[in-house]
């Protein structure tokens, strides 16, 4: 049933409005450059040539929060450099997702000291921790994939906040 | 210990009251804390020690008289020599007057010493922290501040822990 039906092969796909707005996001997710430290060497290496993540729609990766989805927060972050990270995530406009790459971002890493920030979780909301140290460009891209299904199973009700 | 050396030690013996201990074949010279700018002045001006190598402290925590020591390391590039002062520090009163009217570059070093072990420079242009943030309250490389930062979870202790960690509500 449906409109297919009806027009015959005019090249009409129906679907929800979720669904496309979704499909979207996920295809063309502009991450925003935060390698902080040796993780973005690997981050570097994931969006060169031999492990692409432009076929996943991160064609570029910009410099400017105002025009990113996605910060890849990638190495450790000092306790000076925190409310930092905290104000240029304020300034990415919604929505926006956050991918904690590496062990030092996700945890704090091996460093368990007064210096650096034990997990980047208690400065932003993280959606997906990708382990490792560093983790290979394979993981990250696995990390950002795993991103994509969560955003595809995203609801509009999530958004409304209370 | 080199002949200069010797010379330059028995000079600062006799004027500034210097002593001197050898360990090694390292020689650590005791400078008082009032005298350290006139010593460093002498020795860039008269021995041609013209690169401040090193400024650091050490903390020898439970001894509170001196608690530390503040480093001082000279290097001669024209008479390939390298000279160690030493500033006894007690801990009641950690003042030390400032070296940056000699060398330029202790600044930022005393900077940083007074930011991990909390010695003041007196007489210092911009007494800021420099490694930790401006808010942040202690003296890192102290010996009695704690090592570690937070206790590690196991799958033992996992929950407990997770549920006091300060975790970013949005």
């Amino acid at each position: 049933m449906g409109v297919e039906q009806k027009l015959g092969n005019m090249g009409i796909v129906t679907t929800t409005l979720e669904t496309a707005v979704n499909w979207a996001r996920t295809n063309a997710m502009w991450p925003m450059l935060f390698g902080l430290a040796c993780c973005a060497i690997e981050m570097m290496a994931a969006q060169a040539a031999d492990y692409d993540m432009s076929r996943f729609g991160m064609e570029l990766m910009r410099p400017s929060p105002r025009q990113s989805d996605l910060m890849i927060v990638a190495g450790r972050v000092s306790r000076k450099m925190a409310p930092v990270l905290r104000r240029l995530y304020d300034q990415m406009p919604e929505p926006k997702w956050v991918i904690a790459m590496g062990d030092c971002a996700s945890c704090g890493g091996v460093f368990n000291n007064y210096a650096i920030v034990q997990g980047v979780d208690e400065v932003v909301p993280v959606d997906v921790y990708v382990a490792g140290c560093p983790p290979r460009p394979e993981a990250l891209i696995h990390g950002v994939v795993t991103l994509f299904e969560k955003v595809k199973g995203e609801k509009f009700t999530d958004l409304v906040k209370a | 210990m080199d002949n200069r050396l010797e010379k330059i030690v028995q000079v600062l013996q006799e004027n500034a009251g210097a002593t001197y201990e050898e360990f090694r074949g390292e020689l650590h010279i005791f400078i008082h804390a009032e005298q350290i700018v006139d010593v460093l002045t002498y020795l860039q001006d008269e021995h041609a020690f013209t690169l401040l190598s090193v400024l650091t402290a050490v903390d020898y925590w439970p001894q509170e008289n001196p608690r530390f020591h503040v480093i001082y390391q000279l290097t001669s590039l024209t008479q390939n020599m390298f000279i160690q002062l030493r500033v006894p520090v007690n801990a009641s009163q950690p003042r030390v007057p400032t070296a940056t009217g000699v060398f330029d570059v202790a600044n930022w070093r005393e900077r940083e010493v007074a930011d991990m072990f909390g010695i003041e420079f007196e007489g210092h242009p911009d007494p800021r922290r420099i490694l930790m943030p401006e808010d942040w309250d202690g003296h890192p490389l102290r010996r009695d501040y704690p090592l570690g930062y937070e206790e590690p979870q196991f799958s033992f202790n996992f929950e407990e822990i997770d549920l006091r960690k300060p975790y970013v509500k949005e």
